[in-house]
């Protein structure tokens, strides 16, 4: 009784904050009989009409289900489906695109909602808490999903069955799934992978004094460590005949921009043991944080040092910032998703073709949480750092034209054109995608083209991985990391006392969600980690 | 007449009815959600009694926050009000191009803050910005403006400052606009220089003028947290952190609803309280000043 109040009462909270969305009527649903196709079968499909922001590039619709074919062949004329998406151009872009042509090609009216990264997760989940179905289709990052699962239809069979599905590599299937369940649908893959300058980093006069100094090989860095020498030696040095200094490393920084995806990446070789089993943050029979043991502690310091080898401002950096930095050519090495390495290959980069993808660093050594001792052993973890999802509501009232509209937005040929344009925020997430001559085709030398793909597949296959935290409350548990992270960068507290402090912040957390509530949550992300 | 009456009543209703939904309703639920555990995860609106007010008095990040808001609020105005009332003096009387410089002033006033704090976060980029630039030409070392706690807070400030003393500037120009003549024709008759009439004549006769304009900067300076959006998000750590922004963190971002509310409600009364009581301190300060 007390609860159907309440949702009454935040049913009410929720129409006043989302006056036009939640206030908007229920489309009446019609199933209507197919009409003829706008496309033939294997068309060639571009985006050039919709502007010159658009490349001219050409791909084939692949047949299938999803095709422009096929969907153009569906009559949704008088339906309305309601989508909500992150600002434009991240997702955003896409979102908006796909959304037009779908509208062109079955007559729907599509409306999108484009919401900034910071007041997504609120948009979306209060009015799914309050009963309100105010979009059909949401798109958000993956980790959300302890938060968004119980409010979500699982994927119908008949889009699982498809090809461009079933082409979906496994970890991003993984990611997509929820207690057995296919709830989200794959639409980006993101991974967190190392960038570097081969115009500095292969270059024999620098490799010769690099060894004169350091009496090391400079190459592309295998660990932290490596990462750190190099960087520091490099910053503030000219060395691409720009009148400029560059600096060594740009990273994600800046406390509430995703901040805590960089540590992870950081932390990952020291804390994630492949031996050791039953969880990377938490130990998931006692529920009992492990983000302040010794690997997150040395991973903290090696980027308390990594300051000095940032270009000014860096200690704010931002995701933005950090693409800009590297693909811009400031700075020589970065780690983080895609968009940094596909700015520095658009085709107007002053650095396209003279950078590599490479592995994450690794480390010498790994702390065993088990012994409570560092084993000297090579240790190397991919990061599949979130990425963006999508998903149709469980309360929508036409789910067949929302799985359709999803089904449409992912079809090969869009996939396709959405890969080549760096700004859409898509990145591979298909084993197709694996395949190096497609990049070559875009004008990457055929180097890079490998480095990348061979980086992207060597992580699916790796046994020993890392993923994001994702359970109830996920963002309060990041936000906490990310205070703690930027409080040891600031120089407001020690490594080991920050994150001390963001353990006791993640053990109210749980308490307050409720701890079997968590580790019920947190066993999924443990059987992707240990990969059972 | 009581018909009458009663119609005046009817007219008076959709204003309350407004003034109850807008006002009323919003405090009433943020006092019964703040008794609340309803936090992202739980929507309920449970009664968890006074937990929520218990964990705010250990949270120090809260607490830091306001300690630096009174910092940058109480700064920021007084530096505002000085040049405010500088500004308003120099085109009060017979400047040239008097109009024009009026109109001039009140350009940063209306501009959107979180525009004009991205303008800003480029003035002082520390790489790109001019201001590190103009440092360089004058041999002095580049300074590490949004990076460092010193540097972003005089940032922050400096934002602050050029945005809302037109504000200041307006308010104290249609003050002294306003004033008597004859003051001053007496002040001029019995030889007064500038200084002396500006001390004895102008200053006190503007003293309400100032304290209302004073007053509600510092009710608009309590509510800062675009700019530090923009320009810092709070940091380098935490340490341009104001409650605004912090609320932000923990009510829409981590949608702490319950926690949130505690704070709201908390620092609504503490903003009441105190500007009541610097309302009524400088009222007596500047009231002893124009008896002297």
């Amino acid at each position: 009784m007390r609860n159907s109040s309440y949702k009454g009462v935040v049913a009410a909270a929720a129409v006043v904050a989302l006056t036009a969305t939640a206030c908007t009527g229920q489309n009446p649903v019609e199933n209507k009989p197919d009409k003829p196709g706008l496309f033939k079968p294997g068309s060639q499909i571009s985006y050039s009409k919709y502007g010159p922001d658009y490349p001219a590039t050409k791909v084939k619709d692949v047949p299938g289900p999803c095709s422009y074919e096929s969907i153009s062949r569906k009559d949704y004329s008088g339906q309305t489906l309601k989508i909500i998406s992150h600002a434009v151009p991240v997702i955003g872009e896409p979102t908006k695109l796909h959304a037009r042509q779908f509208e062109e090609i079955t007559g729907a009216k599509v409306q999108v909602i484009n919401v900034p990264f910071g007041e997504l997760h609120q948009k979306i989940l209060t009015p799914l808490q309050a009963g309100q179905s105010a979009y059909d289709v949401m798109f958000y990052p993956s980790l959300w999903v302890g938060d968004m699962a119980p409010h979500l239809a699982p994927v119908p069979k008949k889009y699982l069955d498809t090809p461009a599905m079933k082409d979906v590599t496994k970890a991003y299937m993984d990611v997509a799934t929820w207690d057995g369940k296919v709830v989200q649908y794959p639409v980006d893959g993101d991974r967190h992978y190392l960038k570097v300058r081969t115009d500095v980093l292969e270059d024999p006069k620098r490799q010769s004094a690099y060894k004169a100094a350091t009496g090391k090989e400079l190459r592309t860095p295998r660990t932290w460590a490596e990462y750190q020498e190099v960087a520091a030696f490099f910053s503030g040095k000219e060395v691409d005949d720009d009148e400029k200094p560059n600096f060594g490393s740009a990273e994600v920084t800046k406390r509430d921009d995703l901040t805590f995806s960089a540590f992870i990446s950081r932390a990952a070789p020291y804390a994630k043991h492949p031996d050791v089993k039953g969880g990377l943050f938490f130990d998931v029979e006692t529920m009992k944080p492990l983000i302040n043991t010794p690997g997150f502690v040395r991973a903290l310091e090696d980027m308390v040092k990594a300051k000095s080898t940032w270009a000014p401002g860096g200690a704010n950096f931002g995701l933005g910032d950090e693409i800009f930095s590297f693909g811009g050519g400031q700075s020589l090495m970065s780690y983080s998703w895609d968009d940094a390495f596909i700015q520095a290959q658009s085709p107007d980069s002053r650095i396209r073709n003279k950078v590599l993808a490479a592995p994450l660093p690794g480390s010498d050594e790994v702390y065993n949480r088990t012994t409570k001792a560092w084993d000297k052993k090579r240790n190397q973890v991919p990061y599949f750092t979130w990425g963006w999802t999508s998903a149709v509501a469980k309360a929508a009232p036409n789910q067949d034209m929302a799985f359709d509209y999803l089904c449409f937005f992912s079809n090969e040929a869009n996939t396709a054109l959405d890969l080549t344009i760096g700004r859409f925020g898509v990145n591979p997430y298909r084993n197709a995608h694996f395949d190096a001559a497609f990049w070559e085709k875009q004008g990457w030398d055929k180097d890079v083209a490998e480095s990348y793909v061979r980086t992207l597949s060597g992580m699916e296959k790796s046994p020993n991985r890392v993923f994001d935290l994702r359970v109830p409350g996920v963002n309060g548990y990041m936000s906490a990391l990310a205070n703690g992270v930027a409080a040891a960068l600031a120089d407001e507290k020690a490594p080991q006392r920050a994150l001390d402090d963001v353990a006791r912040e993640w053990n109210k957390i749980t308490e307050q969600i409720g701890k079997d509530k968590v580790r019920s949550a947190y066993r999924n992300v443990v059987a992707l980690e240990d990969n059972s | 007449m009581e018909g009458l009456r009663r119609h005046k009543s009817m007219f008076l209703l959709p204003g309350l009815l407004t003034l109850a939904l807008i006002i009323i309703f919003p405090l009433l639920f943020t006092i019964r959600v703040s008794f609340s555990g309803w936090n992202v995860s739980s929507p309920q609106m449970d009664f968890i009694g006074g937990a929520n007010y218990a964990t705010m008095l250990d949270d120090s990040r809260f607490w830091a926050s306001i300690m630096r808001l009174a910092l940058l609020a109480g700064g920021t105005v007084l530096i505002q009000y000085v040049i405010g009332f500088g500004m308003a003096l120099l085109v009060w009387r017979e400047a040239r191009g008097r109009r024009l410089w009026r109109v001039l002033f009140l350009v940063p006033m209306m501009t959107t803050p979180v525009v004009m704090a991205a303008i800003w976060q480029m003035i002082f980029h520390e790489s790109l910005g001019p201001v590190n630039d103009l440092l360089g030409m004058l041999g002095l070392t580049k300074v590490p403006w949004l990076t460092e706690s010193g540097p972003a807070l005089v940032a922050l400030m400096t934002v602050e400052v050029w945005q809302w003393t037109p504000f200041m500037f307006l308010l104290l120009l249609a003050g002294l606009l306003s004033l008597p003549k004859e003051p001053f024709m007496a002040a001029a008759i019995d030889g007064a220089d500038a200084w002396r009439t500006f001390r004895k004549v102008t200053f006190p006769l503007m003293a309400p003028v100032s304290v209302a304009a004073i007053i509600i900067r510092l009710i608009e300076a309590s509510k800062l947290s675009d700019s530090v959006y923009v320009l810092t998000s709070g940091g380098p750590g935490s340490s341009t952190e104001t409650p605004g922004y912090y609320l932000y963190i923990q009510g829409l971002r981590d949608q702490q609803t319950g926690y949130s509310g505690a704070m709201s409600l908390t620092y609504l009364v503490l903003m009441i309280v105190t500007l009541t009581i610097v309302a009524a301190l400088l009222a007596r300060a500047f009231k002893l000043k124009g008896d002297s």
